[in-house]
């Protein structure tokens, strides 16, 4: 699952909930994925 | 406002075994403090007054019997209301602990009493020690003894608040992202985050298993050593001589923690580096090359941590949080597991960097927040013309050395103008 996938998922499952006030925090989690997958550290299954 | 004229715990120890002080006068004049001013900084939840009273008197007469139980003996001390005191409730400063009595001790608090130090009472915090303004609470916003409109940090605040506003000699607070050194900087005190695993966290209400730490909050380096002893159970031990600071070699890693400093912290901090170089100090610039990922790699272990301890109740007791913890531990309830596995594999790569730095080196040297104590319900702050998070801000220094559990001691290092800044070597 690509991170706007992921993020359009949970977005949409916060307003499911009613918690529409955790939006900026799921945004806010999106970019912290995102710096984290773009990390040097991380593993790559072709080398 | 009446600020700290008690004793330091070395200063209170000779006193007692000189027959100058009691335990029990000191106990008295600290629940005199609290008497009087807690009420309007919020500080206590649990004020253990007739416990207290006794366990003085008893302090004193072993002293008079020949009982001396070492440098913490006598001496009142309070303890963050996330850890277990038998006989009484672990609140968390939350509504959904209501009902809770501990049915004993946590081991820190156990080596506490073997140790003689005597226990006024359980201090406020950041609601689930979540948070880093001690203002989310269910008792109420603790606040800052220097400025009532301020927030004291967190999420140790009480515990920092206890000590500037002499209602204890010392405090044990804990530290999942700053908790203990964050309130230390605020209120201008000492915050020991000793290494990972030290001190015991059983009978400590978890933020995040994998970066909490229970340490000390106290007056000078020398008490939060004596008290950082006796929580590892040995009470014997006294405070080593100052190290001389001459032929030290010290490691400022200014890229990204020099990156976005108030302005006054960013003087002080500098001043604080060339007193250190004028005593003969080495400072050498270093850099930690993945601090940038520090962020991260908190946030999706922390988050996830944090979400399944409470996974439960956030299902069946939501509305007892306050909303703004409520909603961090919804956030992280979304971490999916590939990514709190590449935040694994980042705390290693930053323990790597920070052991390869402390290698070369006897300690880092850094500012503990980038800011003064913020304003109690400000979401933002102007940080050098540029608007900030407050929680960002807060804890953007302090993280690293819960990512790779390095020891950090909060020290201050100078007032700006409206509050303590502090420098942290690790």
């Amino acid at each position: 699952m690509t991170i706007d996938q992921w993020l359009q998922a949970a977005l949409a499952d916060a307003d499911r909930r009613g918690l529409p006030a955790l939006k900026p925090l799921l945004e806010a989690l999106a970019r912290a994925t995102r710096a984290l997958r773009a990390a040097d550290f991380n593993d790559d299954a072709t080398k | 406002m009446h600020m700290n004229t008690a004793l330091t715990i070395e200063e209170f120890g000779r006193k007692l075994r000189a027959r100058e002080i009691t335990s029990e006068q000191m106990t008295e004049q600290c629940l005199q403090r609290i008497e009087a001013d807690n009420a309007r900084l919020n500080t206590f939840i649990l004020v253990l007054a007739d416990q207290a009273r006794r366990q003085a008197r008893e302090a004193d007469r072993e002293i008079v019997s020949g009982h001396d139980r070492g440098p913490l003996h006598g001496a009142p001390i309070s303890i963050k209301d996330l850890i277990d005191i038998r006989g009484v409730p672990t609140t968390a400063a939350s509504r959904v602990r209501e009902g809770h009595i501990a049915e004993r001790d946590a081991p820190s608090i156990t080596h506490l009493r073997q140790a003689g130090a005597v226990v006024v009472g359980k201090t406020n915090l950041h609601e689930f020690a979540f948070g880093t303004t001690s203002e989310d609470s269910a008792f109420g916003p603790v606040r800052n003894p220097h400025d009532p409109s301020r927030s004291p940090g967190g999420s140790s605040g009480g515990s920092a608040a206890s000590i500037v506003a002499g209602m204890a000699l010392a405090s044990v607070g804990t530290d999942t992202g700053g908790s203990i050194r964050i309130p230390a900087a605020a209120c201008g005190t000492v915050g020991l985050k000793p290494s990972h695993g030290e001190v015991s966290i059983d009978g400590v209400v978890p933020m995040s298993r994998t970066f909490d730490h229970v340490g000390p909050l106290a007056q000078t380096v020398a008490d939060a050593c004596l008290v950082y002893h006796a929580l590892l159970g040995d009470s014997g031990a006294i405070a080593p001589a100052p190290m001389p600071v001459s032929g030290l070699r010290l490691a400022v890693p200014r890229k990204y923690f020099c990156d976005i400093l108030d302005d006054e912290v960013r003087a002080q901090f500098d001043a604080s580096l060339e007193r250190l170089r004028e005593a003969g100090a080495r400072v050498d610039d270093i850099e930690i090359h993945h601090a940038a990922d520090i962020v991260p790699v908190y946030v999706h272990i922390s988050f996830a941590d944090a979400a399944t301890y409470h996974a439960a109740t956030l299902e069946t007791m939501a509305e007892r949080y306050t909303e703004p913890v409520r909603l961090r531990l919804e956030a992280g309830r979304y971490v999916q597991a590939e990514d709190y596995v590449r935040a694994l594999a980042g705390r290693e790569v930053l323990r790597r960097e920070v052991d390869a730095a402390l290698a070369q080196h006897d300690a880092l040297v850094l500012p503990t927040m980038p800011i003064a104590a913020p304003l109690i319900g400000a979401n933002t702050v102007m940080v050098s013309g540029s608007e900030q998070p407050v929680r960002n801000m807060m804890l953007r220094l302090t993280q690293l050395f819960n990512v790779t559990g390095h020891p950090a001691l909060a020290v201050p290092c100078g007032s700006t103008s409206v509050e303590y800044p502090a420098a942290a070597p690790a």
